[in-house]
């Protein structure tokens, strides 16, 4: 039978120069981080990066990882601009698809569904499909309403890197998030999908209830990597009763203000990454204070 | 017709929250979405008030029908009345039965907001929050604004540097494109509260003050703003606070970070210049 479970190691050894990634989550939330880490460490270069970016987008323009963003935002939500995504931008460092985040769930859609566009209102008389992203075009309605509309091109994905709470060696995976956000759509609209998780386990083997965790089907899953703790800095939250081998946490906010401090100094990006990126992620969690305090910071409350 | 006042007994971020409040009277059972402390607060007052049709949530992917307080140490005792994760979100905000109020950081006259960048966008001057939901909210759905720093620097004489929110502007509207749903209802700002009920020459939607907040007069407003204003007939002043509503805005913000929001927390009622 299927084992598909990989070290961040191994996934990152099949990603190459220029590819297009999408990555899961949603600003500090959920972020497969200890792929993106490994990706740091990387040689890999030319990348362009799709989702609703937070720390992942910022450290990869950080290290110059990236050509092109396409993306909906750059936040960390408690800090609403991510620093080194600030900064690529306005020294014109990478190439920007800034987009609705309705428009970049619409388009990975689309590419899930293997169609060219998906027809929209969104962006129509603004600024977004002319001045921002002047090779979207629009479509007339072939019915007797004949309005126009914008054809949202597809976003095809060449890979696709989610974080979740369990995963089996098999690609089953449960996701006890309060907000899946749109990591199904990214598995979908992507050749290859490695889904990192809290815990990876033999085979799942669940009651129904649990079974409704699970946020999309195996067959698209290359990949399962075992990454206790590997959103850190970001958030994994769980509100499962379900299962608590797996319990969430709550993003790390002391880490991120540091990491966003260092984005004030001149070279504070090789003075993060030589402290925390130097070795590999199990000395990045030492030197974060170790697994049980990543698994035990508190949930944000809203 | 201001009424001269001695010390208020409330601030300005408090006649903000109930003037924002207003923005959902009457919108009947739509999601109400407040972006940042004074407007989600504003949602929670409406919601206790005049509206408790509102849908609202916890500021997190749950509806609730009990708004959170703010500023709250962990989740206990909170209710659940259903989910909504973003992609319901956009599901709600496509077919149109939703509210927000949210924060550009430019707007024109036409109605138009920028919240993406200030510059050139290849390689912009100044990064901003990015288009984040405002094309999909402005053709889909009602849409309110808050402007806590009512200045010639928000309310410019041209167009936006970037349209991220579709607007009144003619032009901007391609034939076949669909405008039935574009409405922008007011914008509550830091001097005043103003809609698109304004007729002029070129505009059947032109922005117009509805109402001064105290010590606050007109010629302070156009001051203050990059293009001509029209004003209703007998403007008055921004309802004050009842002891009602004062009451409930200290439940939902316990712990004051209402009093955080405005540069040296000024009392309702100001001196006029």
């Amino acid at each position: 039978m299927l084992n598909k479970q990989m070290t961040a190691a191994d996934v990152v050894a099949t990603l190459r120069d220029g590819m297009t990634i999408g990555i899961g989550g949603w600003g500090p939330r959920r972020k497969p981080m200890a792929i993106v880490r490994e990706i740091l460490r990387s040689p890999l270069k030319d990348l362009t990066v799709v989702g609703y970016g937070g720390t992942d987008m910022g450290m990869l323009c950080a290290a110059g990882k990236v050509r092109k963003l396409i993306y909906g935002f750059v936040s960390l939500d408690f800090i609403p601009l991510e620093p080194y995504f600030r900064k690529a931008r306005e020294a014109g460092q990478i190439e920007a698809m800034e987009l609705d985040e309705g428009q970049l769930h619409w388009g990975l859609r689309a590419a899930a569904m293997r169609l060219p566009f998906l027809p929209t209102r969104i962006g129509l008389a603004t600024d977004q499909p002319g001045k921002i992203n002047p090779q979207f075009r629009t479509v007339t309605s072939p019915y007797a309403d004949g309005e126009v509309l914008l054809a949202m091109p597809a976003i095809k994905l060449d890979v696709a890197l989610l974080h979740v709470h369990k995963a089996d060696k098999l690609g089953n995976t449960r996701l006890y998030a309060p907000d899946p956000f749109f990591d199904e759509w990214f598995a979908r609209a992507a050749e290859r999908c490695y889904v990192s998780s809290e815990e990876v386990v033999e085979r799942i083997a669940s009651d129904e209830t649990d079974a409704r965790f699970n946020p999309f089907e195996r067959n698209l899953v290359s990949g399962v990597v075992a990454a206790r703790g590997g959103a850190h800095p970001t958030s994994n939250v769980s509100t499962s009763n379900v299962s608590t081998q797996c319990g969430g946490y709550g993003w790390d906010a002391a880490h991120l203000k540091r990491y966003c401090d260092s984005a004030e100094q001149d070279g504070g990006w090789a003075q993060y990454a030589s402290e925390f990126l130097a070795g590999d992620e199990a000395a990045y969690q030492q030197a974060v204070g170790g697994v049980d305090a990543i698994t035990q910071l508190p949930r944000q409350v809203f | 017709m201001s009424q001269t006042s001695n010390a208020a007994n409330f601030t300005l971020a408090e006649l903000l929250i109930c003037a924002c409040a207003e923005v959902w009277r009457d919108e009947g059972e739509v999601l109400a979405t407040g972006i940042g402390i004074i407007p989600r607060l504003a949602q929670g007052l409406a919601k206790l008030t005049h509206s408790p049709e509102l849908m609202i949530t916890d500021g997190e992917a749950c509806l609730t029908e009990e708004p959170v307080t703010i500023g709250a140490k962990n989740h206990e005792g909170r209710a659940y009345a259903g989910w909504m994760p973003y992609s319901r979100v956009f599901d709600n905000l496509w077919g149109g039965r939703r509210h927000a109020l949210v924060g550009p950081v430019q707007v024109d006259r036409w109605g138009q907001a920028n919240i993406s960048c200030i510059g050139d966008f290849a390689r912009p001057k100044r990064q901003l929050l990015g288009l984040r939901g405002f094309p999909g909210n402005s053709i889909n759905h009602v849409n309110s604004f808050f402007v806590p720093n009512h200045g010639p620097r928000v309310f410019v004489d041209k167009e936006v540097d970037v349209v991220c929110s579709v607007g009144y502007r003619k032009e901007r509207w391609p034939a076949g494109v669909k405008k039935d749903y574009l409405r922008i209802a007011r914008i509550v700002t830091d001097l005043c509260v103003m809609d698109f009920g304004g007729r002029s020459e070129d505009s059947e939607h032109a922005i117009r003050v509805i109402s001064l907040h105290p010590g606050v007069s007109f010629a302070q407003v156009q001051a203050a703003t990059g293009f001509p204003l029209l004003k209703i007939e007998d403007l008055g002043e921004t309802a004050y606070p009842t002891a009602e509503q004062l009451a409930l805005i200290r439940k939902l913000d316990p712990k004051d970070l209402r009093s955080k929001q405005l540069k040296d927390n000024p009392s309702g009622v100001r001196k006029a210049a």
